[in-house]
């Protein structure tokens, strides 16, 4: 489709779009809001003001849910909680297991082992988790 | 009194490339991923604010559920885009659509404002489409 300029302001949007991308890939280095600012060339205060306004969330907030979020994929692998922690962008373990239990309620190493529980669930009665009528058009339920 | 709906079936071509498709570029959530038998795979995805409605990525091949003939006219159809999916919704249409447009998501719509609100309109890897607004 041609480029074309759909709505004003289209060059602040793509500005902004363009940190939540660098966000969504640099999460595991030491990156700040002064960073993301520079990368979106604004002006601290003001990317920070358009981003809330945007995603709801300021950058620091929005680069804390996304390690966090991070973390559960890496714990749902089955990856160690000292490893998860380094992994998504943390110096310490402490303020990784604070944060991760007030933002998730449980701790990483609860959270890890009840994904296994449901994973080997899924894995030896997969059927549980399936409306019979799939299940049955897909021939699932023969013996 | 039916209460609520929990599973809707988009039918895609490929269930390993919808699911690269809906987690990795619309950012949606698996919520069941269960092997099923030898080379079956039941594969449910939801939209991050939206966990109780399970959307069942559904692969369309001729097996127990597609004869070879329904199998080879759905993919046809979906494949000519065919086939409209349902509306998703988002706070803010433009920063939406300008991250879709940068994980190369083919839009055939851009943002417009309609009467019920700001609307596009993409298509999923397989050629179904959705509209994508922000309403009000």
């Amino acid at each position: 489709m041609t480029a074309v300029e759909p709505y004003p302001k289209v060059y602040l949007y793509r500005r902004i779009v363009q940190a939540k991308l660098f966000i969504d890939s640099n999460y595991a280095s030491a990156i700040d809001v002064d960073n993301i600012a520079d990368e979106a060339f604004f002006s601290k205060f003001h990317f920070i003001r358009l981003f809330k306004k945007v995603y709801g969330k300021t950058p620091h907030q929005y680069l804390t849910a996304v390690r966090i979020e991070k973390a559960m994929a890496l714990l749902n692998a089955n990856v160690p909680v000292s490893d998860v922690c380094c992994m998504v962008g943390f110096d310490s373990a402490s303020s990784f297991t604070g944060l991760f239990k007030r933002l998730v309620g449980i701790t990483p190493s609860v959270y890890g082992a009840r994904q296994q529980h449901i994973k080997a669930t899924m894995m030896h009665s997969p059927l549980s988790f399936v409306p019979g009528c799939f299940a049955e058009k897909n021939g699932w339920l023969k013996e | 009194m039916i209460t609520k709906m929990t599973h809707v079936c988009v039918y895609v071509l490929n269930q390993k490339r919808a699911y690269d498709f809906y987690i990795n570029k619309l950012g949606f959530k698996v919520v069941i991923d269960a092997p099923m038998g030898d080379d079956g795979r039941w594969l449910t995805v939801c939209a991050p604010d939206q966990p109780d409605l399970e959307i069942t990525l559904y692969p369309v091949s001729a097996g127990s559920m597609f004869t070879k003939e329904t199998a080879q006219a759905m993919t046809e159809l979906i494949k000519k885009g065919t086939f409209g999916c349902g509306v998703f919704t988002c706070k803010d249409i433009f920063a939406t659509y300008e991250e879709l447009k940068a994980k190369d998501v083919e839009f055939t719509k851009l943002p417009k404002k309609e009467f019920y609100g700001i609307e596009a309109i993409f298509k999923d890897d397989s050629g179904n489409w959705f509209s994508l607004a922000q309403l009000g």
